[in-house]
């Protein structure tokens, strides 16, 4: 820092501005970048039950049959979603290590297509790092015919290594109407809402 | 001579112009700081009728004079206005009069941004008031603005209200800019940094905490605008994104912001109580290192408001000791307060009243914050009125005692007047006596149960209500006594000042007439 200020003049002035503008630019910078930061932190902690992508796994692993944990599954659904979303089973009794598969239903009732979106989350926040998806309907949205009914399959394993302290995990899902559908049935998308709605 | 002086040769003029023009058009930092005070007092009052509506409708319980959309809208336009139109415009504004004769220099370093950086306020707070009159109302979703309640869910005036946060931003950070390279380069020969008064330094780390943290605010704005307008999913679960980044984001940017509203008081009471306690400022480097400790913390500690959103045990017990250990540096700081006044030949002149109970009433906000920093206790007092009394003690007899003791302080400088002491000190005592009567009741209330942000409350909590609600109209009358006082001092009814009114005061400050001349520093003053 200069110890005589005044006799610098203006290039010092541009100098300063350069890096106050800088500074401006990379914190901007920073605020977005703090979106993905976030999502890898929160993967790679498992902090706000964000449950990571398709597992692959690399061997079969033998079911650790000593040990039981009892995973449960809720579904509800977003804002303005008309759908029933419920899962086939409300609790199940696992071993860690083997591989099961349980099923959601999903019925849309209305008279138009819908496109759907389940987004999962598991508690507790410890646990979803053991917690692997082989397949999931929530790796893809779903679209049904006005009335259409599925079953949607989620296959999953529960890692051997998961804590002793945990002998249960929940798993969540909302599902929520991704409103990118068919331009025809539009016109009957303008049901009236409570609250005020942007754009 | 400097490039500044360069610009004002070319001005062809010595004292300021005519009309409407010489605000409009003036790049000279006496005039600019002139404005941003009275802008931010307009806006004081402005936010202030506000919360008159709001303790009026919470005077009883019940629903009785306003609609609870509107209420919102008041809790909502309230804060905003307070923290973006009064708190931090004033400190620019005294930045602007003070800093270039503390550091005895002829002007801002960048007096035509200067210019630019004032008059964008007025537009972004007409786009904001004017957000009131629209369909649908104003902002509604509280001064933090939380998604979904102001993506999804909020007002179609939301998309105005972010415009003018823009716009507020940019003048934010073009004064920090100012600020910093006149505090770097405008220095008079001989003041070495750490000769530099403790108002310089304050604003020198306040103004590297906005370059720091506005322009993520007018991120997280931006993103609560494609969220609304362009289809994107920041802080929508159904395309992906997180509510709660939005309050990561926010809050990012929201604790510095809490003391970016604070240092610049530090620097005015660290000026005040030496003066009128006739002793030099006690520890003035551990002054200066506290003040850069509180900043560099300001950024590790935001998550400590949002503890209830679920953060791991880890992650609660990091923000909780790290907002504790802020309590360091600030006990640093009002010890040195009371050191300096301990066995000083002190007299109670309004500065010195203002300073004195800022000191005290701050550090109750402070330990009400050291309460709210307990993470399994902030469980239970989240989003009471124990948070609303905690950040109104820092704000109110933090900020904004602070201004008002800047403003008595150095008013005989601004305008040549003494103000009239009589009346000073009557502004004090009203507002030092209807400030604790309308806050101090909010703890009790908030640990009792009583939630922020609603028109109603139960029937147990209707005395302490009427309580807070009488000494808030007593405080917000009072205000318009403050008025009264500037105008008669501005007018020139009063004793002339002499260029030094308070004899234990120091800085170069005094070294020029009262009242300041349009022009001063043309030459550099000698710093020993």
């Amino acid at each position: 820092m200069a110890s005589t200020p005044q006799n610098n003049g203006r290039s010092s002035n541009t100098r300063v501005v350069a890096w106050c503008l800088g500074g401006v630019i990379g914190m901007f910078g920073f605020g977005f970048a703090m979106v993905p930061l976030y999502d890898v932190f929160c993967e790679i902690t498992g902090i706000n039950g964000k449950t990571a992508g398709r597992y692959e796994s690399t061997q079969a692993t033998e079911a650790d049959v000593n040990r039981t944990v009892t995973v449960q599954f809720t579904a509800q659904n977003g804002p303005d979603m008309p759908w029933v979303f419920k899962p086939e089973v409300r609790s199940i009794k696992v071993h860690p290590g083997e591989a099961i598969t349980v099923n959601f239903i999903a019925e849309n009732p209305t008279t138009r297509t819908m496109v759907g979106q389940a987004v999962p989350s598991l508690a507790p926040s410890e646990g979803t790092g053991y917690f692997h998806k082989t397949e999931c309907f929530c790796f893809n949205q779903q679209q049904l015919e006005a009335g259409e009914r599925v079953e949607m399959p989620l296959v999953f394993i529960v890692d051997r290594a998961l804590p002793d302290t945990i002998h249960k995990l929940t798993l969540s899902y909302t599902l929520y109407d991704q409103k990118l559908e068919v331009p025809a049935a539009e016109t009957a998308a303008s049901e009236s809402t409570t609250t005020n709605r942007n754009g | 001579m400097s490039a500044v002086a360069d610009t004002h040769a070319q001005d062809h003029h010595h004292g300021p112009a005519k009309g409407m023009t010489r605000w409009l058009l003036t790049t000279n930092h006496k005039d600019i700081g002139s404005m941003y005070l009275i802008f931010s007092f307009a806006m004081f009052l402005l936010g202030g009728s506000m919360a008159m509506v709001i303790r009026a409708e919470l005077f009883q319980p019940g629903l009785q004079i306003v609609e609870p959309e509107f209420f919102n809208q008041m809790t909502t336009m309230h804060g905003l206005i307070m923290v973006f139109g009064a708190v931090m415009p004033a400190f620019v504004g005294l930045a602007n009069w003070m800093l270039p004769l503390m550091v005895g220099a002829p002007d801002m370093a960048l007096p035509r941004m200067n210019n630019w950086s004032f008059w964008l306020l007025p537009a972004a707070f007409l786009m904001l008031v004017s957000t009131l009159f629209m369909q649908g109302g104003a902002p509604n979703f509280g001064w933090t603005f939380y998604a979904p309640l102001s993506t999804t869910y909020g007002p179609p005036s939301t998309t105005f209200f972010i415009f003018a946060v823009h716009i507020m931003g940019i003048s934010s950070i073009m004064g920090a800019i100012n600020v910093i390279a006149t505090i770097l380069n405008m220095r008079a020969p001989g003041m070495t940094l750490m000769k530099m008064p403790l108002f310089v330094w304050t604003w020198l780390i306040t103004a590297f905490l906005l370059i720091a943290v506005m322009p993520v605010l007018a991120g997280v704005v931006t993103m609560m605008l494609m969220d609304i307008n362009f289809g994107t999913s920041f802080f929508d679960a159904a395309g992906g994104g997180d509510p709660v980044l939005f309050q990561h984001v926010f809050w990012f940017f929201g604790h510095p912001e809490v003391y970016i509203m604070i240092l610049p008081a530090f620097g005015v009471v660290s000026h005040i109580i030496p003066a009128f306690a006739r002793k030099p400022l006690f520890g003035y480097a551990s002054m200066v290192y506290a003040v850069g400790a509180i900043a560099l913390l300001s950024f590790l500690v935001w998550a400590h408001h949002m503890f209830t959103v679920g953060i791991p045990i880890f992650g609660q017990l990091f923000f909780m000791y790290a907002t504790m250990l802020i309590a360091v540096p600030t006990g640093v700081k009002v010890f040195n307060w009371v050191a300096t006044m301990f066995r000083g030949s002190m007299t109670f002149e309004t500065p010195m009243l203002f300073s004195v109970a800022f000191v005290i009433l701050f550090t109750i906000g402070g330990f009400s914050g050291l309460m709210l920093a307990i993470a399994p206790a902030d469980f239970q007092y989240h989003d009471t009125y124990f948070v609303v009394a905690h950040f109104h003690y820092v704000l109110v007899p933090g900020a904004i005692f602070g201004i008002f003791a800047a403003a008595y302080y150095w008013l005989p400088k601004w305008t040549g007047t003494m103000y009239d002491e009589t009346l000073g000190k009557t502004h004090f005592w009203l507002s030092f006596v209807g400030m604790n009567l309308a806050f101090f009741p909010m703890h009790f209330l908030g640990l009792a149960g009583m939630p922020r942000r609603i028109p109603d409350y139960a029937l147990q909590f209707a005395d302490f209500n009427m309580v807070s609600s009488v000494g808030a109209f007593m405080f917000g009358a009072t205000q318009l006594l403050f008025l009264f006082i500037v105008v008669k001092c501005v007018r020139g009814y009063g004793e002339k000042a002499s260029a030094k009114p308070w004899e234990g005061a120091e800085g170069l400050e005094w070294t020029v007439p009262s009242p300041a001349p349009y022009h001063t520093f043309a030459t550099p003053p000698d710093v020993k």
